[in-house]
């Protein structure tokens, strides 16, 4: 059963005089309780395709040109920036690699987190609160229980119960003392603390997807085994789908139930993690595989992959990735390859598995 | 002081950087001075041709390590000896040091000059340390960029129209212009992306085989320790805890924390998830309060009293490997497995 369904899916970003396609008509479907990575480079379009999920495109410059992203029957896409808000967040959150850039400096973590559940309650508690949702904000900071932001203020100010839940769920994310992190400021806390306090803040909105992009990336290994071991743990725990958006094979491997590989704004190859590493199809995913070191120099060979990523202001024709390929034939510098499925659940975009 | 070992060309004895933090606003307090003890008392040496990698991670004081050894920062103790000599403390003059030790830091984006033309970048320690006309500049120029794989095309570029890749490729060929016997390689792959920095790790092997260059490696990331290194130190806050030939010391770490750095590494098989298996307690220490004793104690599965009181020595274990802690017997074994074994997934590719 699918959870979150992309078909189509292009973005634009647009430039005084060029125009750059990062995201070009990807099809991707996330299904209920599934651990997917998307795998790729950098400037591939993986966290483009992440903030379009959420609607954090910057309006300004991106552009979704076309395809749909459907969320339980509803198209995003199409939603305005006030009908999203009840979605963003409550239905589908997102953590970032660098949890100081993602926290207020200045409020404490406590009031950051009630922040969060109050505003989880105003838009699930009644249907009048959800009737306008821009004055879902207001009416937060209106009322004055559940009024927490602005200024950092005595915490008498955070009522018990909220306290309550926002200790609940620091526990699940498992920090010990709770009660004293709620009183600290983010710089206060080790890089680890607070991604665990960004998944502890996004996981209290009881969201239905979590979108993680490159949540390890700013962290030591140790740390990093700490917090992806936690999401794995966390998502059978309070049921969710996480989005696992990653620049490295091998944490993919280690968490995900499937993996997408993304090459030059397409998906190359959607497949299930087993099969990914048993039998990588697409030659770009074998290419990847043959560049982690795995041993010594004197008894590895490390196979980089030749030539560098094709420019997206003006992609090349046909395949992305034949300047680069060594199976390449006549006809993947004239037709683009299409994502088909060459075996059960295993997708590929290559003319060595037929059209 | 003269080298004991003709064949290494950097030593280290006892090294030691501290910096200063003042907790009072007056100057004169000593009450209020309080140290970070970034490097606190490392003893390494670097054999003539081979790599040495410093693996550890943030805040143990690995490249503040790198910095004092290029003279970026003067040593608090303890001793530097290149190529028979002591340097260091004013003794040899930075000209004569840096002919031999060039540094190549880890974000080319920060390390170039984005003014200048790479010929010019790539010329500059040539012009500031050997001299010598406009001519031989430009041959070995030349020379060094051809040897990064960059063409005198791409020469005349500034950093801007160059890719990542590319970039760290200039960082490298400047590095190696002044023909320099010891290159420190400062994390030089982590900005990069995983097939541009399989191309950079070829691209060093090659430079290390026809140069007969020796580098320090300073890297987190243990893969690319275990691929390029022939002697491996892993540090943790301040101190290195096990020190010996990469191949030994990455298949059977003796040291808890190598133990612990090594399961929590990532590798690229679906079928050997380590790191959901791996039990790892708490986070590293300040360097500022260090815990008494061992510093790996509070985080430790064998820790017992002793670690909290004596700190202990680096002690060989099996010739050529060294560890520093109280309970190596229990250690041999325990970890099996690791980034060496071929995940099935290799043979496909």
């Amino acid at each position: 059963m699918s959870l979150i369904t992309i078909t189509g899916l292009t973005i634009a970003y647009g430039f005084r005089d060029s125009r750059l396609i990062a995201v070009n008509s990807v099809d991707l479907e996330i299904g209920e309780k599934e651990f997917l990575a998307v795998v790729g480079e950098s400037g591939c379009g993986k966290s483009t395709l992440a903030l379009s999920m959420i609607g954090l495109l910057p309006k300004s410059v991106a552009t979704i040109v076309a395809g749909q992203i459907v969320y339980k029957g509803t198209d995003l896409v199409k939603l305005d920036n006030n009908e999203l808000r009840r979605y963003r967040g409550t239905e589908i959150a997102m953590i970032f690699q660098e949890p100081l850039t993602s926290l207020n400096p200045v409020y404490r973590v406590g009031d950051q987190m009630a922040e969060a559940i109050a505003i989880r309650e105003a838009r699930t508690g009644g249907d009048e609160a959800l009737a306008g949702s821009s004055s879902v904000m207001q009416e937060v900071h209106r009322s004055d229980e559940v009024r927490v932001s602005r200024v950092p203020r005595p915490k008498k100010r955070v009522s018990s119960e909220l306290k309550k839940e926002a200790v609940d769920a620091l526990k699940l994310v498992r920090i010990p003392d709770p009660e004293q992190v709620l009183e600290r400021y983010p710089f206060e806390l080790s890089g680890g603390m607070r991604q665990r306090v960004m998944i502890a803040m996004a996981l209290s909105q009881r969201p239905k997807l979590l979108v993680a992009d490159e949540p390890t990336t700013a962290l030591d290994v140790t740390t990093q085994a700490q917090v992806l071991k936690l999401m794995k743990e966390l998502m059978s725990e309070v049921n969710t789908s996480i989005l696992l958006i990653t620049h490295d094979l091998a944490v993919a491997s280690q968490v995900a139930d499937r993996v997408v590989v993304m090459y030059a704004a397409e998906v190359v190859e959607d497949a299930d993690v087993f099969a990914l590493f048993s039998e990588p199809l697409h030659p770009y995913t074998k290419g990847l595989l043959s560049c982690i070191p795995t041993g010594s120099k004197d008894d590895t060979k490390l196979l980089p992959i030749p030539g560098s990523v094709p420019d997206l202001v003006n992609p090349p024709v046909g395949c992305r990735y034949a300047s680069r390929c060594p199976y390449v034939m006549d006809v993947c510098r004239t037709r683009e390859p299409q994502l088909v499925e060459v075996k059960p659940k295993h997708k590929v975009a290559c003319y060595l598995y037929g059209k | 002081m003269e080298s004991e070992n003709p064949s290494n060309l950097l030593e280290t004895r006892d090294l030691k950087k501290y910096f200063l933090v003042r907790k009072s606003l007056n100057p004169f307090s000593r009450s209020g001075r309080r140290y970070v003890k970034a490097v606190d008392g490392v003893t390494i040496s670097i054999p003539r041709g081979k790599t040495v990698a410093i693996v550890g991670e943030s805040g143990c004081g690995k490249t503040t390590l790198a910095r004092t050894v290029a003279q970026l920062t003067p040593p608090t103790s303890g001793d530097i000896i290149f190529d028979g000599k002591q340097i260091g403390y004013g003794k040899t003059s930075l000209r004569e040091i840096y002919k031999n030790i060039q540094i190549v830091f880890q974000d080319p984006d920060s390390s170039l000059d984005p003014k200048r033309t790479i010929e010019d970048t790539v010329g500059e320690p040539v012009r500031g340390l050997l001299g010598g006309g406009r001519r031989a500049v430009e041959e070995r120029v030349a020379r060094s960029l051809a040897a990064v794989g960059l063409s005198g095309e791409q020469g005349r570029r500034l950093p801007r129209q160059l890719s990542g890749g590319q970039k760290q490729r200039v960082a490298i060929a400047r590095a190696i212009a002044p023909s320099p016997k010891l290159l420190i390689l400062d994390e030089p792959t982590s900005a990069l992306d995983a097939s541009v920095q399989a191309q950079i790790l070829r691209l060093l092997i090659e430079l290390q085989t026809n140069f007969g260059l020796s580098y320090m490696l300073i890297t987190h990331n243990i893969a690319v320790a275990q691929y390029l290194s022939d002697i491996v130190a892993v540090m943790y806050a301040g101190h290195v805890v096990e020190y010996g030939p990469t191949k030994r010391v990455l298949a059977a770490p003796r040291h808890p924390y190598t133990v612990t750095l090594m399961s929590a590494a990532p590798i690229a098989n679906p079928w050997k998830r380590n790191l959901l298996n791996v039990e790892i307690k708490g986070e590293v220490p300040s360097s500022i309060n260090p815990p008494p004793g061992c510093r790996f104690n509070p985080r430790c599965p064998y820790a017992e009293d002793v670690c909290t009181k004596v700190d202990p020595p680096l002690e060989e274990v099996i010739p050529g490997q060294f560890v520093a802690c109280h309970f190596k017997e229990k250690t041999a074994g325990v970890f099996s497995g690791g980034t060496a074994t071929t995940p099935p997934a290799t043979k496909a590719a």
